[in-house]
């Protein structure tokens, strides 16, 4: 039978990526346009994690579920972690492969899509069964302004998806699923690379971006720090949480731990105001889900405007004081 | 200690332009080296005393960016460039300079990439290189620093925070854009460049075959693009602050 597998992916803080259960959700999908092709996943990591998920994946609908434990696997390792998903993937031949489009799945989907000399479509967001039941996988290129629908000729057909496109499943799927353990054969691959230290962004200050319902983010446009306490003052009189840029975190105008964007969070809250952001892709694939989009920039061609709801040409150091002052008024 | 670092020419992507049947107008748009590879470049430059080769597989024109490359510090600039390349995916991309990179310039220590290309947005084809060579790669680096000879540490920016590993040469290693101004061409550089040979290998120099390059030796392909459709619709401009405060009342659902 038909194979759909998805890739269970282990964060830095050893849980299971949530991007996995809105994979699944469109799997089942896709499953019923493949003659109800089973849904499988992959899990990586070390030894007794897989235990604390058994009840999550047994309601997710997953027919099986692969294990690979090892106590070597506390860490993300490319080496690893493309040799063990290789030597499975070669043994159960699924038709489609889905791994989320996160900093680890798009490091290691290419490795394994090189090695199978398959294809696989990057960061897509949006995913369908073709009538010749092969997948259709768009996504976005040239900076969100073409869509391209891409197939593939080999098997397995593998995807990127990006994160928060799809939605998870809104009730639970049960299913007596399989759970099948393989044994790493890892102990020949001579390491590499080697972790040495990871660095967790610090706590979130205002509130979790994750459930925002409204986030001021401030861009380069800031400017300095006088500028980004105008900012929080903004935030604060809304009682918005507070975002930023790449570009402004890097100019040490705010902490890491509130990036939005390609290499940080991705939100999707009711209202995002952007101010003094010109919208460079690597930012906006981190909010462009967001309900409403209310941009503030002193360049009236800055991109961000492309994918503004609202649009206001202004200087941010003018304009953000007089909207506090309206706020807290009332 | 020698350095490859593999770039590609782009179409400057903010300046997209629609021809009537909805593709996007390629001709007349400038192209730029990938800003992610100019930061790949910059890393190499950052290693005193490294032979640094740019390498790039494209059309003949992209020799002006090789140029552009020697003209702020590489030393060398070879193109891979074959009509046969055409409409080749990551995968085939990856074979093809990995192919070259085997059979013309196997004595590397470190390849840099950028992360991402700006047009396609694949992040793939570094790892498709490493993985084709059967050397580790390294993604999402902002830096390199601790060069020993034999091994580097990398700090890779990553969702939940920064983590280092240290990595043994040889190794390809994708780097994010910096934000440090790119060096500028210097005068001495612009004549170096304008005199420097570009090597120039075709398929059959690398050893493939039509099978293995472009479109044949692809496997994915483009069944169709077209342009997204606006959800938002056009973006509305507010004139004065009263009407910016009300949208951003109304679509808050803040009270008052």
């Amino acid at each position: 039978m038909a194979e759909i597998l998805l890739y269970a992916e282990v964060t830095q803080e050893n849980y299971v990526h949530t991007v996995l259960f809105e994979l699944a959700c469109k799997a089942h999908e896709l499953s019923k346009k493949l003659d109800n092709a089973e849904v499988s996943t992959l899990l990586i990591c070390k030894q007794g994690l897989a235990e604390l998920y058994k009840e999550a994946f047994k309601n997710s609908g997953f027919d099986k579920v692969y294990i690979a434990e090892d106590n070597r696997f506390t860490h993300y390792s490319t080496e690893f972690f493309a040799k063990v998903a290789i030597d499975i993937i070669k043994e159960i031949n699924p038709e489609i492969i889905l791994i989320g489009a996160t900093t680890q799945g798009r490091d290691l989907a290419p490795r394994i899509s090189a090695s199978l000399h398959t294809g696989l479509t990057a960061d897509c967001t949006d995913l369908d069964i073709n009538e010749k039941g092969q997948l259709a996988a768009t996504r976005p290129t040239f900076g969100g302004k073409l869509m391209a629908t891409i197939l593939c000729k080999t098997l397995p057909q593998m995807a990127t998806v990006r994160p928060k496109v799809f939605k998870p499943l809104s009730e639970n799927i049960v299913k007596d699923t399989q759970f099948i353990y393989k044994k790493p054969d890892i102990d020949n691959i001579k390491r590499k690379v080697e972790f040495i230290e990871f660095i967790k962004r610090t706590n979130i200050t205002i509130n979790d971006l994750d459930s925002a319902q409204i986030i001021v983010a401030g861009g380069k446009g800031m400017k300095n720090e006088a500028g980004f306490e105008i900012l929080k003052d903004f935030a604060k009189s809304i009682g918005a949480s507070l975002g930023a840029t790449r570009g402004a975190v890097d100019m040490g105008l705010a902490s890491q731990d509130i990036q939005i964007g390609q290499t940080g969070k991705t939100v999707t809250p009711k209202l995002y105001i952007a101010c003094g952001i010109s919208g460079a892709i690597q930012h906006t694939v981190g909010m462009c889900d967001s309900d409403k989009i209310i941009a503030i920039n002193k360049d009236p061609k800055a991109p961000i405007f492309d994918i503004a709801d609202i649009g206001f040409v202004g200087d941010v150091f003018e304009v953000l004081p007089k909207l506090s002052k309206i706020f807290v008024l009332k | 200690m020698k350095i490859l670092v593999c770039i590609k020419q782009v179409p400057d992507t903010t300046d997209i332009k629609w021809t009537e049947n909805n593709t996007i107008q390629r001709e007349g748009v400038e192209s730029v080296i990938n800003p992610f590879d100019v930061y790949a470049i910059e890393e190499a430059l950052k290693f005193k005393d490294a032979e640094i080769t740019v390498l790039t597989m494209g059309p003949l024109q992209a020799d002006s960016m090789l140029r552009k490359a020697i003209s702020v510090g590489c030393h060398k600039g070879v193109l891979i460039s074959d009509k046969k390349f055409a409409g080749a995916d990551t995968y085939a991309t990856g074979k093809t300079l990995a192919s070259a990179i085997k059979t013309k310039m196997a004595d590397f220590d470190l390849i840099l990439c950028g992360q991402f290309a700006v047009d396609g947005d694949t992040a793939q084809t570094g790892p498709s290189i490493a993985s084709q060579l059967g050397i580790p790669q390294v993604t999402y680096v902002r830096k390199l620093d601790r060069f020993d000879g034999e091994s580097v540490y990398a700090e890779r920016e990553l969702e939940e925070g920064l983590e280092t590993v240290k990595v043994q040469l040889p190794a390809l290693v994708c780097m994010l854009k910096g934000f440090e101004e790119p060096t500028r061409p210097t005068i001495n550089g612009i004549k170096k460049a304008k005199n420097a040979n570009i090597t120039v290998y075709s398929m059959e120099d690398i050893g493939l075959t039509p099978e293995d390059v472009g479109i044949k030796g692809s496997p994915t392909y483009v069944s169709r693009a077209f342009r997204p459709e606006n959800k938002r619709g056009e973006c509305t401009f507010c004139e004065d602050i009263n009407c910016l405060a009300d949208k951003i009342k109304v679509f808050g659902g803040l009270n008052g």
